[in-house]
């Protein structure tokens, strides 16, 4: 888990691949994801801004992003079938971003792990 | 805050509480989750607290006429042992609340109310008791377990006799378990074959016990208020305060058959004076995307023509499905639906979405 980085609202950086995803206690919170709303590419992303929105059967939920940058990828499987991030929180990246700022201020995973606590 | 007799139970089984009408209630299990318990009832069984539902009981020589003044369906007809769907309108032809009512005998009923409107209903039918008529809200000591799906039958036989068990739809028989008088009515509110047990809250921990004993044999998970909510949404029935509210005309949700004009009610003639101007539609997303409550829908020429009153991901079905309230006269076979901006396209199709077969 070196690699990610998070917001507190449970929104993951990897800092080595540059993509952004959500954490295993947000899908949990969530519940059964159903759809996922994701920016086309060449859209900016924001830090602390929302990019995308996911459905579960509960409701729909904002995710932020945790850094600036600019969005060169998203993965098309997720779209397809939303539940793998249900699966594996931390494999299922939403969005991959280059020209990234602001990765100052986020919590490594250890300090992540204790918000959650 | 209240707890129903059951939450020890459910806390314990690893229920994800929320707050809904004043109660702690499950709204899905840590085990499970609402997709799976969805499909345990489509499939096999589940087993759901609802003893947030009020029950008002009226007895008496005149609660027959009570009853009948107040509600839209007609009751002349209703045998003991048999349990009715209706409307409770107000003088204006809105809706107080959607009910339940269980005909013991002539001169003894239960109306089952829903949890939001206990209150107000109390106070609405306590205000309106004619001649010698016995109200009595026996909501907070009363227990309700809705067992629901193909497999609800044999769990139940498992332990209720075959003769005291009800055999048609909206029937029900009163029986003793561990002491106590229990109604099993053959009931509910998922689209299933199923029952829904009222107890009292003195023994409801035991008959917890044994229905979840029985259930396990026959696959029965403990579901929570998410599913409920989607197994009600795919058999398209009506929530009070979605598709339903103090303002809606009884005459604008489908529900006709429910409405008797040959018999007198409060809120009659406002409902024979008030052409309905909306009505209940169900659609398919074609788009992707979900469309939840209070979603803004139009016509193929960006008319608005109203709005979104329950959505959802049909879990059965494997696509989002929506029930919508719109002008009367729409007739379009598509509409579009604002969800944060975007248009989705989605189609009209018959309601239920979806119904059992067998």
């Amino acid at each position: 888990m070196k690699d990610f980085y998070f917001l507190p609202s449970h929104e993951w950086y990897n800092k080595k691949e540059a993509t952004v995803g959500i954490s295993d206690y947000a899908q949990k919170e969530l519940g059964d994801i159903v759809f996922v709303e994701l920016p086309e590419v060449g859209d900016k992303v924001e830090k602390g801004k929302p990019f995308a929105n996911v459905e579960s059967v509960k409701a729909v939920s904002e995710i932020f992003s945790p850094v600036n940058g600019e969005v060169v990828e998203i993965n098309e499987e997720i779209l397809d079938n939303p539940a793998l991030i249900n699966d594996d929180a931390f494999a299922m990246w939403m969005i991959k971003v280059a020209d990234v700022s602001g990765e100052e201020g986020l919590l490594n995973s250890d300090e992540y792990e204790n918000t959650i606590k | 805050m209240k707890l129903t007799p059951f939450f020890e139970k459910m806390a314990a089984n690893g229920a994800k509480m929320v707050e809904f009408t004043g109660y702690f209630l499950p709204i899905q299990f840590e085990s499970s989750g609402i997709i799976a318990e969805h499909k345990a009832v489509r499939e096999k069984a589940g087993l759901f607290d609802v003893s947030h539902m009020g029950e008002l009981m009226l007895t008496g020589k005149d609660a027959f006429a009570t009853i009948q003044s107040l509600v839209t369906n007609d009751i002349t007809s209703m045998k003991d042992g048999q349990a009715r769907y209706t409307l409770l309108p107000n003088e204006k032809g809105g809706i107080v609340d959607d009910i339940l009512i269980y005909r013991f005998n002539e001169q003894k009923y239960m109306l089952v109310v829903n949890a939001a409107n206990c209150a107000k209903d109390d106070q609405w039918i306590s205000s309106r008791l004619l001649g010698d008529t016995v109200f009595e809200n026996i909501s907070e000591r009363t227990a309700q377990l809705a067992i629901q799906g193909r497999a609800a039958e044999d769990i139940i036989k498992e332990f209720i006799t075959v003769y005291n068990v009800p055999e048609k739809n909206y029937t029900f028989k009163v029986s003793v378990l561990f002491g106590e008088e229990i109604i099993l009515s053959r009931t509910g509110y998922t689209g299933e074959d199923g029952f829904e047990l009222y107890c009292s809250d003195k023994i409801a921990e035991q008959v917890f016990d044994l229905v979840v004993e029985k259930g396990n044999k026959h696959g029965m998970l403990l579901c929570g208020l998410g599913a409920r909510d989607t197994l009600r949404m795919e058999a398209s029935m009506p929530l009070y305060g979605h598709e339903m509210t103090d303002e809606t005309l009884a005459t604008e949700l489908g529900l006709d058959f429910f409405i008797k004009l040959n018999k007198d009610f409060v809120g009659k003639q406002a409902l024979l004076d008030k052409a309905p101007l909306c009505k209940r539609i169900g659609v398919r997303l074609v788009d992707r995307g979900i469309a939840r409550e209070k979603a803004l829908v139009f016509d193929s020429e960006d008319k608005e023509i109203g709005c979104v009153t329950s959505g959802t991901h049909s879990p059965t079905l494997g696509y989002p499905i929506a029930m919508l309230r719109v002008d009367r006269d729409f007739d379009g076979k598509e509409v579009y639906i604002d969800v944060r901006g975007k248009k989705l396209k989605a189609e009209v199709v018959p309601m239920p979405f979806y119904k059992k077969n067998y």
